[in-house]
């Protein structure tokens, strides 16, 4: 017998008489005004939300948040012309060096601030983590209420990787002091288009 | 790894002894329990979410041998190579093999406490890998040759001038240097080189999809992922209880996970792991370690649905002045003391005695593990199977006959009087473990029995 067969043999022979799933699992969460309460999970968890009418806002913003910034890339064809890193690249350590990451991302959750992205938006799964600074663009209209609603839009499998990333890197493995840029992003500005 | 040899009593005994860095200890576990309480609070429906979550692992445990075949077929359809381990050396001696396949002679780790339990770690440097571990705590107790003392706050037990102290030896830092953002820069930059130039990056698994043949890695600091994404070979180990049947489920538990174990809405990163980037390997080793054992244990099965949130440690009264590693054991507090002696009977036997019942663990459990009373059942299952502490033992059998005579027990209390009254110091010495943290009580003038008599009379 192979290892796999033996665990599974014994696996079998030891789990108990089958219990059905439960048919309750899925919560309904209701807030007043959604794009303030995701605005306010994002501030506590150490995140910047700005709510713009546009692109050109946006850019106004970043402009004025990061002055001089170089290394910019960004999957965002309205703000193409901002980025002076290519992402057409095949080797994800090309990015060591980029600065500051402007993408998309399709839903946002206002329980936690969790905005999920994949490889629709990523066109390298290691760029929201890699670069120094992050800024992510969502539409208000596309924000839930809480995690069973956006996992009943999302399809996880659709591409090979996805992830949900909610404020800034972070850490407090140093007694327990809250520092904020682990190894991923050393800030998260959402910006939130109408 | 240094792995203690006193058992879990002694070396709380020894933990003790600095007694303003056990009362340190004890606030700062008791702040984490305090967040968890004030995240728990914003959510009405906490306790169906609870319920919810416990049925659904109670599903997985009654049905895991078909959730394991079907993850296995759609991992293997997403290109991801499934690999199996009966046990901690079998699991080691995969990704020792996995490493040399690709020709490494380095890798970079996200945090797994499976691997803690395998001593992974330890495997590899043997063979002449080099391991590094990214999370910050981590990274900071594998600096000084530690094991984790929790398992999700690894260097919980150690301060920032500790820190400071090791970072100086290792990373070079200001000598004396204590600010946890200069620290955490200067991890940073270490780790940011190791990220780039490793060919093997190990993650765990917190959760993984039968219906989507996926799994999911959660963390704050965005090290699994620089890990992972930067590899030619990403290895996931996953013990097989992690395992969920679908996807939606997750909602479940990513909003239960961070909550019950920081006090967080949800980790900074919840990353959805499916198919190897394009020029990537990706291999998940599924382990059972005595897991099945446990499986077939009526009375401790329950333990199989932790998540790994750690709020029963935060929350325990005994883990938070006893220290993590006085358990001795990878998962410490009440639940490990419930999986360790499934590893080792007769190794663990102490664990399950390094408890106060009140319940606590299991009023915060987020999957309703029964850990109190699991606890319970082990010291009996340990007693009879003739592993119990042996003091207690012999003074066990003392007691059962001393109650089960009346006229003996009418002389013990007659003599315990005495002594208590003319030779107190034959009970109050530090060879009485009774007398050690309390006061021996005032001998009452007679006994309950002796006054009965006297008053009916009267």
């Amino acid at each position: 017998m192979t290892t796999r067969e033996k665990i599974l043999a014994s696996i079998q022979a030891n789990q108990p008489s089958i219990l059905p799933l439960p048919e309750q699992f899925t919560f309904t969460t209701t807030y007043p005004d959604l794009t303030k309460q995701f605005s306010d999970s994002l501030t506590f968890v150490g995140g910047m939300p700005v709510v713009v009418p546009d692109y050109k806002a946006i850019e106004t913003h970043l402009k004025e948040y990061y002055p001089n910034f170089t290394n910019i890339a960004t999957t965002c064809p309205e703000l193409a012309h901002m980025a002076d890193v290519s992402l057409d690249i095949t080797d994800p350590h090309d990015l060591a060096g980029v600065n500051l990451a402007i993408i998309e991302g399709p839903i946002a959750v206002a329980e936690n601030a969790a905005i999920w992205v994949d490889e629709k938006q990523l066109p390298h799964r290691v760029l929201p983590m890699i670069t120094q600074y992050l800024a992510i663009i969502i539409r208000q209209s596309t924000i839930v209420a809480n995690m069973h609603d956006a996992y009943k839009k999302i399809k996880v499998d659709t591409t090979g990787f996805g992830t949900f990333i909610s404020g800034p890197s972070k850490t407090a493995d140093i007694e327990q002091s809250l520092v904020i840029g682990a190894h991923g992003a050393r800030s998260l500005i959402v910006y939130m288009l109408p | 790894m240094n792995q203690p040899t006193l058992d879990h009593a002694h070396a709380a005994i020894e933990f003790n002894k600095n007694e303003p860095r056990v009362n340190w200890h004890d606030e700062t576990l008791w702040f984490v329990r305090t967040k968890r309480d004030r995240a728990v609070a914003q959510i009405p429906e906490w306790e169906q979410l609870r319920e919810a979550a416990s049925q659904i692992k109670n599903h997985v445990l009654s049905n895991m041998h078909d959730l394991l075949v079907q993850f296995e077929e759609n991992a293997k359809r997403n290109g991801i190579t499934v690999h199996w381990a009966a046990d901690g050396a079998e699991h080691n001696a995969i990704i020792h093999g996995l490493i040399q396949k690709a020709g490494a002679t380095r890798m970079v780790k996200s945090k797994s406490m499976l691997t803690e339990e395998c001593h992974l770690n330890d495997y590899l440097t043997k063979h002449g890998i080099e391991v590094i571990d990214s999370d910050l705590g981590e990274r900071i107790v594998q600096m000084r040759k530690e094991p984790p003392s929790h398992i999700v706050m690894p260097a919980i037990h150690l301060t920032k001038a500790d820190v400071g102290d090791t970072f100086h030896e290792h990373l070079g830092t200001e000598k004396g240097a204590t600010d946890p953002q200069y620290l955490t820069e200067a991890a940073r930059q270490h780790l940011r080189d190791t990220f780039l130039t490793r060919k093997v990056a190990l993650t765990g698994v917190n959760f993984a999809i039968a219906e989507t043949g996926g799994f999911v890695v959660c963390t704050n600091e965005g090290n699994a992922d620089m890990g992972a994404h930067l590899a030619d070979v990403h290895i996931a180990a996953m013990g097989f209880e992690k395992i969920i049947p679908r996807a939606e489920h997750l909602g479940v538990f990513l909003r239960l996970l961070a909550r019950s174990a920081t006090g967080q809405p949800i980790t900074t990163f919840s990353s959805h792991f499916h198919k190897p980037r394009p020029g990537q390997e990706m291999h998940i080793v599924i382990v059972d370690n005595g897991r099945s054992r446990q499986l077939g244990r009526p009375d401790f099965r329950n333990s199989l649905k932790c998540i790994r949130c750690a709020a029963c440690m935060n929350t325990c009264p005994v883990y938070r002045r006893s220290g993590g590693h006085s358990y001795h054991s990878a998962v410490a507090g009440p639940i490990g003391s419930i999986l360790a002696p499934n590893l080792d009977m007769k190794q663990n036997a102490d664990l399950p005695f390094a408890s106060t019942l009140c319940g606590s663990c299991s009023n915060v459990c987020p999957v309703k593990i029964d850990i109190h009373d699991q606890l319970y059942k082990w010291r009996q299952v340990l007693m009879q199977e003739g592993y119990g502490p042996a003091a207690k033992t012999v003074s066990m059998k003392a007691m059962a006959t001393v109650l089960e005579s009346p006229r003996l027990y009418r002389m013990a209390g007659k003599v315990g009087r005495g002594v208590l009254r003319f030779a107190p110091v034959t009970v109050e010495n530090r060879f009485n473990p009774w007398y050690n943290q309390r006061e021996m009580p005032e001998p009452p003038a007679e006994s309950f029995r002796d006054w009965y008599i006297n008053n009916k009379k009267a």
